[in-house]
């Protein structure tokens, strides 16, 4: 039986993770999309291209600051890598703009994506607008209604936001639903996948176009730090900045790596998206990996204050690095990662994605309870701002609470 | 490995008839379970030649807003895959000779264990099993497990696919050869672009399984170009599945939408 498999020319897989668990009619557009992926990494005008935009469009490098005041007791240090700062407010744009460059060289000026709050959907958006490509965003129905400043956004740069409104009406049924327009679409259009998940090649091809957020830091850390960091940190939800971050790290075996799952309420309340730590494999938007899904294999809806992080699936090659041994997996709930929010914005002054405040809540306790002098490296992937309006109720209204009991 | 279903013998008497297969589709569970058996059965005494049943899924990527909508239906009626599985096992003893397709997605799979999900079809006596998500390229160990449990593992051909695509799945299709008269999702309103005559020679050629053309198929003229175009068969899922829809509110009705539907759909093959 060995002419099933063969066609691809990476490997799909990450030890028993990862594959092409699509409708068969989508395989000729993952087949030349990892043709011009390979190409393109071997194209000398492809790369300073790519590289131009990243320096003077987007503003790499970003800077690694190390925080002044935190953690507040222990000698251990945090570093934080400045993914915020960068043109459109998180690490997302970096892949974006590689991969829609990779749609103009295979000739596809239709852009298909997803977005949960957004913020994929806005670097989709922008990277649009600046390569003048026509840019449709599938977005939940719910979504849709809870995070109306990204959709005006989104449409200011000349995108078209459609709402999906089955299922749950959240992520993943916006991934279903550019999955669907795909499998019509595909000889025109390119479905520029958010997050390191996915079918093949999307999980490398995310991982290689993140990568330069680990080997900066490297080039940083040991420049400022003198060593490699003891830990490096960052939150997981698909994991694309964590992938981004650790893709560099992975042969030195003496940096442990860390991928923080969002807890939610906790991961007994079933209320989170802790799908490495409270999931179990299974197959979902095209590849095998940890999913929360039900004993029948139904897929359950996750759950977290940081819409970045709500997602039941996660990248293939987390779920490898976590069977393997070589990444840790923890989880940090809700009220950790806005205690985590409050604290960079009260003592260094710069406020956090909520996605990152879980890398950070993590790193802080990590800190504050070793004796050790440990250097903590965090992914800070993207800043606050879009986070401002939510976590402000969610404190009023825990204002709220505290006075009427 | 070859398993032997109840397609080849039904094919051989078509044949010799001069007729074509029609295979409607419905998802199992829809609206309810009751209500389902009675729809199964009134397809069966209609006429139609095989069936092809979905389970409800959360998440049908291949599908478009019918099916899906059928698969949400089915789950709001707490229909599990225990109950799915009950289901195919009282509609085989009524009916012991029709073949039975299931068309699922790979999780529901995969959360059993293939060798468990396979053997479980085995039991209650399904031919065959498509996983719209699992390509031939990945369907080498669901193959496998299915075999192992007699049951046949069927792959779904594109219609822009390489010659090379197409001959590696008319060699793994067993049973039938799933042809998609058009790209896309499952849907009446998208109809079928070209004829397939191009398609259905060539996987003939391979001398594979039958071809079965599906998608897009909702009225009696669709079935009778496809037989014209070579095909054995013709499936049609979502026209099916919205004469259930449109009588949610009468079960009677719905029945007899459905008995005429599948009539109108059989006569269209001879």
């Amino acid at each position: 039986m060995s002419d099933y498999s063969g066609n691809t020319r990476l490997n799909p897989y990450f030890g028993e993770f990862g594959g092409q668990y699509v409708p068969e009619i989508l395989l000729p557009a993952l087949d030349q999309l990892e043709k011009a992926f390979i190409d393109a990494q071997n194209d000398e005008a492809f790369r300073s291209e790519l590289s131009d935009l990243l320096k003077n469009y987007l503003g790499r490098p970003t800077p690694l600051s190390l925080c002044r005041n935190l953690p507040r007791k222990g000698r251990s240090k945090i570093y934080l890598k400045r993914e915020d700062l960068l043109h459109g407010g998180a690490h997302k744009t970096n892949q974006v703009l590689a991969q829609a460059l990779l749609a103009k060289r295979m000739g596809k000026r239709r852009i298909i994506a997803e977005t949960g709050a957004g913020q994929h959907g806005t670097a989709t958006a922008l990277a649009c607008a600046l390569l003048d490509l026509e840019c449709i965003i599938y977005m939940g129905k719910k979504d849709v209604e809870r995070q109306q400043p990204n959709v005006f956004r989104m449409e200011l740069m000349g995108a078209k936001v459609v709402p999906v409104d089955t299922g749950s009406g959240t992520l993943k049924d916006a991934v279903n639903e550019a999955l669907r327009d795909w499998t019509a679409s595909y000889a025109t259009t390119h479905y520029l996948l958010g997050t390191a998940a996915g079918p093949h090649p999307f999980p490398t091809i995310v991982r290689e176009f993140h990568r330069m957020i680990g080997e900066e830091s490297k080039q940083q850390i040991l420049a400022q730090a003198g060593r490699l960091p003891d830990e490096v940190i960052a939150c997981v939800g698909g994991g694309s900045n964590a992938i981004g971050m650790f893709a560099d790290f992975i042969d030195n075996t003496d940096v442990a790596l860390i991928g923080v799952e969002p807890g939610g309420k906790g991961l007994s309340s079933l209320e989170h998206g802790a799908t490495i730590n409270a999931g179990k494999p299974g197959l979902l938007h095209g590849c095998y990996s940890f999913l929360m899904q039900t004993d029948e294999g139904q897929i359950e809806e996750s759950y977290s204050v940081s819409a970045g992080l709500d997602y039941p699936g996660v990248g293939p090659q987390h779920a490898h690095l976590h069977a393997s041994g070589r990444a840790n997996y923890v989880s940090v709930t809700d009220d950790e990662a806005l205690a985590a929010f409050k604290l960079l914005s009260a003592h260094e002054g710069i406020i956090p994605a909520l996605e990152s405040a879980h890398a950070l809540a993590y790193a802080v306790k990590r800190a504050e309870d070793s004796d050790e002098e440990l250097i903590l490296l965090v992914n800070l992937s993207g800043r606050g701002d879009k986070d401002i309006d939510h976590v402000r109720k969610i404190f009023a209204a825990q204002a709220n609470d505290a006075k009427e009991s | 490995m070859s398993v032997t279903t109840r397609y080849e013998p039904m094919f051989a008497a078509l044949k010799a008839k001069q007729q074509g297969a029609f295979i409607p589709f419905v998802t199992l569970g829809d609206p309810d379970l009751a209500q389902s058996e009675a729809i199964i059965k009134a397809m069966i005494d209609a006429g139609a030649d095989a069936l092809e049943l979905g389970f409800p899924f959360s998440d049908p990527v291949a599908d478009g807003p019918t099916i899906q909508r059928a698969s949400i239906r089915a789950l709001q009626s707490k229909v599990s895959i225990q109950h799915c599985f009950e289901l195919l096992a009282r509609v085989r003893a009524y009916s012991p000779d029709t073949p039975i397709g299931l068309l699922v997605y790979g999780n529901l799979v995969m959360a059993q264990g293939r060798e468990r999900f396979y053997q479980r079809c085995a039991e209650v006596g399904v031919d065959s099993v498509l996983v719209a998500d699992v390509p031939v390229r990945e369907g080498a160990t669901f193959q496998q497990a299915a075999n192992q449990a007699g049951v046949a593992q069927v792959f779904i051909a594109p219609p822009d696919a390489s010659p090379e695509t197409l001959t590696r799945i008319a060699k793994h299709s067993q049973g039938y050869i799933y042809l998609l008269s058009r790209a896309g999702v499952t849907g009446a309103n998208v109809e079928v672009s070209a004829p397939a005559t191009q398609l259905v020679d060539y996987l003939n050629a391979q001398q594979g399984a039958p071809a079965v053309l599906g998608f897009g198929i909702s009225k009696p003229e669709h079935v009778q170009h496809a037989i014209q175009a070579g095909a054995a068969g013709a499936i049609s899922g979502s026209a099916v599945v919205q004469r259930i829809e449109d009588n949610l509110a009468d079960s009677t009705a719905m029945l007899t939408a459905l008995s005429d539907f599948v009539r109108s759909m059989k006569a269209a093959t001879v």
